[in-house]
């Protein structure tokens, strides 16, 4: 059986990123990638925004991809199994994949980052109402057959959800040749950014609702048309109020979920807030030497924080693997008022800054963000404003910490 | 003219407008918003990202070099649906030089690596 | 000018059931089937329940059949490598529900089915997250799960296999009588027979009348559902009924044959213009939810991966299956809704049987078997480092959450009955059934389907002729100068 002091699972961003941070501590590397190449999502998001933080430029998501792609592959410590899918994850860190190359790989592990990424949320899993004709996609989906394989999904679109990737198709399917009608949105706000709404939809004429939903579609083997309401402060479509709408394209934007099937019933410590593994500041789950980034850790908004997060984990299981042992006691860190929630959810004491990000319940605005430490102020910063949709953080000096941290918001 | 400022999350409702060539930024709550409203009014720029077809199947990713004109994106995108690329590219290479004349080109963001398909 | 012995309209589990029968015997026998596969009408989207046989009227067609198909399910669905568990199943009732309990019980044992009354203790030990207010249960260990489409499936690739003939998207316009039987039109060809048989489901009535048969008053109920992701699994292990009422068995509560949990269904009566929409409701689903909740504790409806609705067709309150008696070689099987999957593979016997006898038909000596099939998520690793180094499709996962790899869906494309739609992949190797739905795998089994039919990716289906999924190329509506 093969060893590698870090084996990466999952080649995107976070995984890439994991990767150099591992070998920068000269770690031996793999790579498991279940597509035919590196760079995960970033290949399909061919719009800008990407790098903005990381690099000072901002560029396209394949771009930003093949910037690390470039340093993975050209160094010769990284092997990188692509078409490769894992089955398994033992807790003593055996990864079992399978790949047409290489058939059945077992592979035996120092130390393991997850960097499986997130998947979308599909129609059956918001219950949707009505036939189930052609027609129908997550916008990830659309995205992928448009933007990797050339295809468009329709031409009457409807979209529901207004976070970005709903957004962004928007922009993308009217760029196509598609006519995009409407953009619905469940909350009362956007979770997307500001940027998007004006370049995305606004530029385009597209109108966006608020507080509506879809009720129900219709169409036996292709879409022809949604039915759409608005809803109350429950979030209950009202009925009264239904409206049709033809259209032959219905793309969903409702949220993302963290890819953790693979350690499901493992005996990694899971929160349900995030869906993701509960971790310290160096990314290491409640499994030693198991350790998580990017999106299958928290849903980023960002791919530069993934990145920076992904390194930080991948410099610590490189550490792992070659036998480092921290051993400082442990504090956990909480969500106070109008955090929905915080991560690293526990971090050592001891010297150095680390960043506690978070993200709010609702939108604020002109609130200070505070961590507290047994009721001493660690930290404070004024915002004046401060969305569900936009991952924050608050730095804090470790030496300051005595016992469990808060992170809250307050007038 | 009526629109969101993108400088920060605030997202201030601008209104702009213009009297005798001085163009007034009300709803900001910040400078760098009433710099974003003069600009959005007297000369806003986009960049665009496309795609363009392949002979044979295929599409590759493409960029403006730098945002252009916003009145020119919709000739922008019909120009972009105008190509058919044969050859191989590498990622920076230009695919459509003077996108509908406004100075900037098009760049592939990917690698291409064409094959002839029979 | 083609001759057939026996055309079967309709290849749902009954009329594939037939035609599978059929096939054991030296006869040229044809099925046409309306839509773009088989197990499309009501046998695509039903609870896929066993049942034990307690529950129809004894001296009835459905009594009869339904006891007499349960007891084919072990074999039948060993020899088609067919999902299938026998895991017994419970009417649930209150303490006042005890008279109609016992008087379901002496119907099970009039009609010969192993069946008896416990009591809370005894059920708690099956079923832990019962309700609590439930006092008494019918339990049936006879009763099973089995995936109904899977089986329609491999019943028409075994009969195909064994010679018979399949035909899809081929819709029957036109019954005429001729010299010694029929000629049977569809939009596509001309087909003669001595014998047909109708088993058109929820066109049976339509079919009818092409022969100048009487066309039935048929009634459609549609039935709405919750498919509960794998996690699930552990609430429930046998299947859970109410007490049944003049609607139905009611809102049940089991596992399925491939492991996830099915909540449902509703019986609500729709047109005959929509019998074939399957549109599921908001009303069902919540009516659905509180059933559920009236049975069992613990469900967690929120892990619901997909919602869909699924429709019978009854007539009368019995089963229809006949000889016509105003058309002579017209073979009716009709009304066959629940218990109609229990019952299917002994209709398609008892059907053979009486047809054969008609027709002076000669038994085959030798039936081929189906090829056995790989299946990678239930594969030993051993097993999978040696299929994949035989051949690399193997290794080569596509659908990520169910495990299903390029080398069988290549091999579902090209199977006896093929699979040309992304739904017809679906149904034989579950790619884009998972907790994503088809997040993943989708554009890589339109490419698979792409490549193997040598089509383009813009004809690729969901399912019947305009579903195509990706329809256009972008820049579609630009003009190209």
């Amino acid at each position: 059986m093969k060893y590698f002091d870090v084996v990466i699972i999952g080649g995107g961003p976070a995984g890439m990123a994991a990767a150099i941070g591992a070998r920068e501590q000269g770690a031996s590397v793999a790579i498991l990638e279940r597509d035919v190449r590196l760079g995960g999502i970033l290949n399909q998001c061919i719009h800008n925004g990407f790098g903005l933080h990381y690099f000072g430029e901002e560029l396209t998501g394949p771009e930003y991809a093949e910037r690390f792609r470039q340093k993975v592959l050209a160094d010769s410590g990284i092997d990188v199994y692509l078409e490769a899918m894992v089955l398994s994850l033992t807790e003593n860190k055996i990864v079992t994949a399978v790949s047409p190359a290489d058939g059945l790989i077992e592979i035996s592990a120092g130390s393991v980052v997850l960097a499986m990424g997130c998947r979308e949320r599909s129609a059956g899993a918001i219950g949707l109402i009505g036939t189930r004709p052609a027609g129908i996609y997550t916008a990830g989906m659309a995205q992928r057959l448009s933007n990797v394989d050339g295809y468009l999904v329709g031409k009457e679109v409807v979209i529901l959800g207004s976070g970005d990737i709903g957004l962004i198709m928007a922009r993308r399917m009217t760029s196509e040749g598609a006519k995009v009608k409407l953009v619905m949105e469940i909350m009362p706000f956007s979770s997307g950014l500001k940027r998007n709404i004006v370049q995305c939809l606004q530029d385009y004429d597209i109108p966006l609702r608020y507080s509506t939903t879809v009720t129900r579609v219709t169409g036996k083997e292709r879409l022809t048309g949604v039915y759409i309401a608005p809803v109350d402060e429950k979030r209950n479509p009202i009925l009264e109020q239904e409206e049709y709408i033809p259209c032959d394209t219905l793309l969903l934007s409702v949220g993302l979920i963290p890819e953790n099937d693979l350690i499901a019933g493992s005996a990694i410590e899971m929160s349900p807030v995030t869906s993701g593994a509960v971790v310290d500041e160096y990314r290491q789950t409640s499994v030693p030497g198991i350790f998580s980034a990017g999106n299958v850790l928290h849903v980023h908004d960002l791919v530069d924080n993934v990145s920076e997060e992904a390194y930080v984990a991948g410099r610590a299981a490189a550490k792992y693997a070659a036998g480092a042992i921290e051993d400082a006691p442990i504090v956990a860190v909480r969500a106070g008022a109008g955090v929905r929630y915080a991560l690293p959810q526990r971090i050592h004491r001891g010297e150095g800054t680390v960043r506690l990000y978070f993200r709010v319940d609702k939108v604020y605005r002109g609130m200070t963000v505070t961590a507290r430490s047994e009721g001493v102020l660690l930290k404070k910063k004024k915002t004046m404003v401060l969305a569900p949709g936009e991952m924050q953080y608050i730095e804090i000096d470790k030496s300051l910490v005595t016992g469990d941290i808060s992170v809250a918001l307050e007038e | 003219m009526d629109t969101t400022c993108i400088m920060c999350p605030m997202g201030c409702a601008l209104t702009i407008t213009e009297e005798n060539g001085v163009v007034t930024v009300t709803g900001n709550t910040c400078p760098r918003g009433e710099k974003y409203g003069v600009l959005e009014y007297t000369d806003p720029k986009r960049m665009v990202t496309t795609l363009v077809r392949v002979k044979g199947g295929g599409v590759l990713s493409v960029k403006t070099s730098a945002p252009i004109r916003k009145a020119l994106v919709p000739s922008a995108l019909q120009a972009a649906a105008g190509v058919l690329l044969d050859h191989s590219v590498r990622a920076g290479d230009v695919v459509l030089a003077d996108v509908a004349g406004s100075g900037e080109n098009y760049i592939a963001t990917a690698d291409l690596v064409y094959t002839e398909k029979k | 000018m083609n001759g057939y012995d026996v055309i079967v309209i309709g290849g749902g589990v009954v009329g594939t059931a037939v035609l599978r029968s059929l096939s054991a015997y030296r006869a040229k026998v044809l099925l046409l089937e309306k839509s773009s596969d088989v197990a499309c009408g009501s046998s695509r989207a039903n609870s896929g329940i066993v049942h034990a046989g307690y529950d129809a009227e004894t001296g009835t067609k459905k009594a009869y059949f339904n006891v007499k198909g349960a007891a084919m399910y072990r074999a039948l669905t060993e020899e088609l490598d067919v999902p299938y568990k026998k895991v017994g199943s419970l009417v649930a009732a209150r303490k006042d529900g005890l008279p109609a309990l016992q008087a379901l019980c002496d119907r099970g044992i009039a009609n010969g089915v192993d069946v008896r009354i416990i009591g809370r203790e005894e059920i708690l030990a099956l079923e832990p997250n019962i309700a609590d207010d439930i006092e008494y249960a019918l339990y049936a260990p006879e009763a099973g799960i089995v995936s109904p489409y899977q089986l329609t499936i491999a019943q028409a690739d075994h009969a195909v296999v064994n010679g018979a003939e399949v035909r899809l998207e081929e819709k029957v316009i036109a019954i005429d009588r001729e010299q010694d039987g029929f000629v049977v039109r569809t939009q596509k060809g001309e087909y003669h027979t001595r014998y047909v048989v109708n088993a058109a489901g929820a066109g049976g009535a339509e079919v009818n009348a092409l022969v100048g048969e009487e066309a039935y008053t048929e009634t459609h109920a549609a039935g709405d559902y919750f498919i509960l992701d794998r996690k699930e699994s552990g609430v429930v292990r046998t299947v859970v009924f109410p007490l049944p009422d003049e609607r139905g068995k009611g809102i049940l509560v089991a596992p399925t044959a491939d492991g996830n949990v099915i909540l449902g269904p509703t019986s609500r009566k729709v047109p005959h213009e929509e019998a074939e929409e399957n549109a599921v409701t908001a009303a069902g689903l919540q009516y659905v939810r509180e059933g559920v909740a009236r049975l069992m504790k613990n469900v967690n409806v929120r892990s619901a991966i997909r919602v869909y609705a699924g429709t019978r067709t009854a007539i009368g309150s019995d089963f229809i299956i006949e000889e016509s008696k105003k058309v002579a070689g017209f073979y009716m099987l009709l009304g066959i809704c629940s218990p109609g999957l229990t019952s299917a593979p002994a209709i398609g016997e008892y059907v053979a049987e009486e047809i054969a006898g008609k027709l002076s038909l000669e038994k085959k000596y030798a039936i081929r078997p189906l090829p056995a099939s790989f299946r990678f998520r239930e594969a030993t690793p051993q097993e999978i480092a040696l299929k994949a180094q035989e051949d690399p499709a193997f290794g080569r996962i596509v659908c990520r959450c169910e495990k299903v790899t390029e080398g069988e869906i290549v091999r579902a494309v090209h199977s006896p009955v093929p699979a040309r739609t992304v739904d017809a992949v679906k149904r034989r190797v579950r790619a884009g059934m998972g907790r994503c739905q088809g997040g993943f795998c989708q554009p890589r089994v339109m490419e698979i389907l792409s490549r193997e039919l040598g089509i383009p990716m813009t004809s690729v289906r969901k399912g019947d002729a305009g579903s195509e999924i990706a329809p256009y190329e972008v820049k579609d509506g630009y003009e190209i100068l």
